[in-house]
């Protein structure tokens, strides 16, 4: 066995398909074989792209000297030019670790139309932005965005990775993990340093909420991790901070790009219940699903959103992006009121850390009761309306 | 396609129970008395098979990678309807993450022979990352889609399929051979029936050991994993604060006071 990290085997045709798609041109077809020269950078890209497997990488089994990843960075997801926020949250908590790594904080953003986004980061802390702008890339494709983003993060080599649990992050994350060869810690809601040996402390969820998991890689870089929306403090802009951003250059005829996007028809129900400062949500306790009326009514006096917990989606008396909790979203709203939830742990995972949890139900005993910063023991069809009329009468005195 | 599709679906058995126990000392968990059943996610992924072999013609086999005990996950399976099960067991694939279980099961997968069309739900109620189906693909060198909400069809060696993602609903065309994982909305699953039970009861179930693979055993379970628990605890519960009673217009007084400090109203 060669001690080439990437390996060529007798299997190859010669057909040049990993010529092509090596982004380093580190690949010639030296008498009808492939041959790996030394621009190679291990990225990767030629493994699973050989029809005939021939291509191998080498997989070390003596545990690494990493000395030479340094720094966090930050994927930042972006739609039409727009940063998402959850690349916000992944700065402030990656730069909480960087400080106490003493390493950089790095971001790297994928799409088209960026100029103003890569400025956004860098105000929002990143020390240097790597920004792959082009057309090609102006809507989100795992084959392409994984490959991107797999290249970045070996040039930058950075010990930390982090990208944002959204539904996007949840597929691409793993694709970029298996081709760097490394581990995923899923929708972490927790992250730490280790003060001892330096590493990555990933803490989330497992078992349906019911426990929770610390996890950490030792034996790979990066260690990487997705993180959950809304779990995470925003890193704040700063206008006179300074950065570096690289414009990278991206060459379509190097991207494997095998799913073409045909169509896409944005949500049509307008519930944002993530990014609401208020949510009033309904379990259980309504009884029938007309007791969402009254809820939206309290939601409405109040200019929040609906938010709902599980078997009452389940029993489709209102839409799955209403739910709240572990396999909801997770809110972080200023004020969550629940009416007739009783606050399992699962719908905790997706609500205990807003501000303030107001909680009307008939059972004191609830869950949530013990969890809120103030629960009210009382029928919610009682209770609410009342509560409905007072805040409309403080509307039309104000 | 006269020959029809071959199926592939990856199933789990996870505990039943929504209220699991942990052996808070040894980190594992309580199994005495807990039911094991097929991951209920992946009873979506069974129903899509299914329906895309009733559809095109075809065969359906189900894989799990687990203890011995799993083979009953594969048996419901198919008494539901599926025409094969496949048990990947060996003491040597204990302790895997999603990178070594990926990795394993997409070489048992390709030990059986060619498939069109692997199958996966959306995560394990247990481990609860939906990372498997992503990373078998690169292990597979295939494309992968996740969150398939629907299969409208398949066609001349394409596949377009919708999928759900947190603003909308992307519809999307892929070449096989393909990699997906199903949300709920690809329809309800289906029971086993009578005839499917017999069938269940007589079927082979295939053993694939690291004996027919030949992989390093550095490579496969816990050795071949990269992620590692190091603590499992219980969450915290969140500080309460008062808990108030009285009639409903007291109730809502003092919730009204409180919209008020936090300045909502
Ligand atoms: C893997 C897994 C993931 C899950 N993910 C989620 C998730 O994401 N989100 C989620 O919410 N759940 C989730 N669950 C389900 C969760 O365990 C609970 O079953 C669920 O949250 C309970 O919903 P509930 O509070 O509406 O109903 P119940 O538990 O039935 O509570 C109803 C409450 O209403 C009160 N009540 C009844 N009538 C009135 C009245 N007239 N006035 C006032 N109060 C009244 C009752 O006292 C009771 O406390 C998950 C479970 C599992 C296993
Ligand atoms: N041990 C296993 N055997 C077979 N399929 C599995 C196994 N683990 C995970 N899967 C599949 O991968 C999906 C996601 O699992 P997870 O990544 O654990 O959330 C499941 O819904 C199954 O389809």
């Amino acid at each position: 066995m060669s001690n080439k990290p990437v390996n060529v085997s007798e299997a190859c045709t010669g057909c040049s398909v990993c010529v092509t798609a090596c982004p380093f041109g580190a690949i010639t077809i030296t008498n009808n074989k492939a041959e790996i020269n030394d621009a190679c950078r291990v990225c990767g890209a030629c493994e699973p792209i050989c029809p005939v497997k021939a291509i191998t990488l080498k997989k070390s089994d003596t545990p690494q000297n990493f000395a030479d990843w340094r720094g966090v960075l930050v994927y930042a997801e972006q739609h039409d030019g727009k940063v998402h926020p959850v690349a916000y949250e992944l700065l402030g908590k990656g730069k909480e670790l960087a400080t106490t790594l003493e390493e950089p904080i790095y971001a790297v953003v994928i799409g088209s139309g960026l100029t103003k986004a890569a400025e956004e980061l860098i105000k929002r802390g990143a020390n240097k932005v790597l920004v792959y702008d082009h057309t090609v890339l102006a809507t989100y494709r795992d084959d392409p965005y994984s490959q991107i983003l797999t290249e970045a993060t070996r040039e930058l080599k950075p010990s930390i990775f982090l990208i944002g649990a959204t539904s996007i992050g949840r597929t691409l994350g793993p694709r970029v993990a298996a081709k760097l060869r490394t581990g995923l810690t899923a929708d972490c809601t927790g992250l730490d340093i280790d003060q001892e040996t330096r590493l990555l402390l990933q803490t989330r969820p497992a078992y349906g909420g019911n426990i929770m998991a610390t996890i950490y890689t030792q034996n790979s870089r990066p260690q990487m991790a997705t993180v959950r929306y809304k779990v995470m403090t925003e890193a704040q802009p700063d206008p006179s901070r300074n950065g570096e951003i690289v414009n990278k250059p991206v060459d379509p005829a190097r991207i494997q790009d095998r799913v073409k996007v045909l169509a896409f028809e944005a949500a049509k129900e307008q519930v944002n219940i993530v990014d609401a400062d208020i949510v009033v949500s309904g379990g259980k306790g309504l009884g029938e699903p007309k007791g969402f009326e009254l809820v939206k009514q309290l939601a409405d006096a109040l200019g929040g959103a609906v938010g709902a917990s599980r078997p009452t989606v389940d029993e489709g008396w209102i839409g799955y992006r209403h739910q709240v909790g572990l396999s909801g979203r997770t809110v972080r709203p200023k004020l969550y009121l629940a009416c007739g939830i009783s606050g399992s742990v699962q719908h905790q995972a997706g609500m205990k850390t807003s501000d303030v949890i107001i909680a009307i139900n008939k059972d004191k005993e609830a869950p949530i009761c013990r969890i809120s910063t103030l629960a009210a023991v009382g029928d919610l069809y009682e209770v609410v309306p009342r509560l409905i009329t007072r805040i409309k009468e403080q509307k039309t005195r104000g | 396609m006269s020959i029809g599709l071959n199926i592939v679906i990856c199933i789990k058995q996870v505990p039943e129970t929504t209220e699991v126990e942990f052996d808070m000392e040894t980190g594992r968990l309580k199994r005495e008395g807990v039911a094991a059943v097929i991951n209920p996610f992946d009873e979506f992924a069974i129903e899509t098979g299914l329906r895309l072999k009733e559809k095109h013609g075809g065969k359906v086999k189900v894989i799990s990678m687990g203890p011995p005990m799993a083979e009953q996950a594969l048996r419901d399976a198919i008494a539901m309807g599926c025409n094969e099960g496949i048990l990947v067991s060996d003491r040597v694939f204990g302790g895997a993450d999603t990178w070594a279980t990926s990795l394993t099961l997409a070489k048992s997968i390709q030990l059986t022979g060619p498939h069109d069309i692997i199958i996966c739900g959306l995560k394990t109620t247990d481990g609860d990352t939906g990372q498997t189906g992503p990373e078998m693909a690169e292990h597979l060198g295939e494309p992968c889609i996740s969150y398939v909400s629907q299969i409208l069809d398949v066609k001349d060696g394409k596949v377009t399929l919708k999928r759900n993602l947190d603003d909308g609903v992307e519809t999307l065309e892929a070449p096989l051979p393909l990699i997906i994982t199903v949300s709920k909305d690809v329809g309800q699953p289906r029971l086993a029936t009578l005839r499917g039970r017999l069938a269940a009861k007589k079927a082979t179930i295939t053993l694939i050991t690291n004996k027919e693979m030949g992989m390093n055993p550095k490579e496969l379970g816990l050795d071949g994993s990269y992620t590692r628990v190091t603590k499992i605890f219980t969450p915290e519960p969140h500080a309460g604060g008062e808990i108030i009673e009285g009639t409903a217009d007291q109730l809502a007084d003092v919730i009204y006071r409180k919209l008020q400090e936090a300045k909502v109203v």
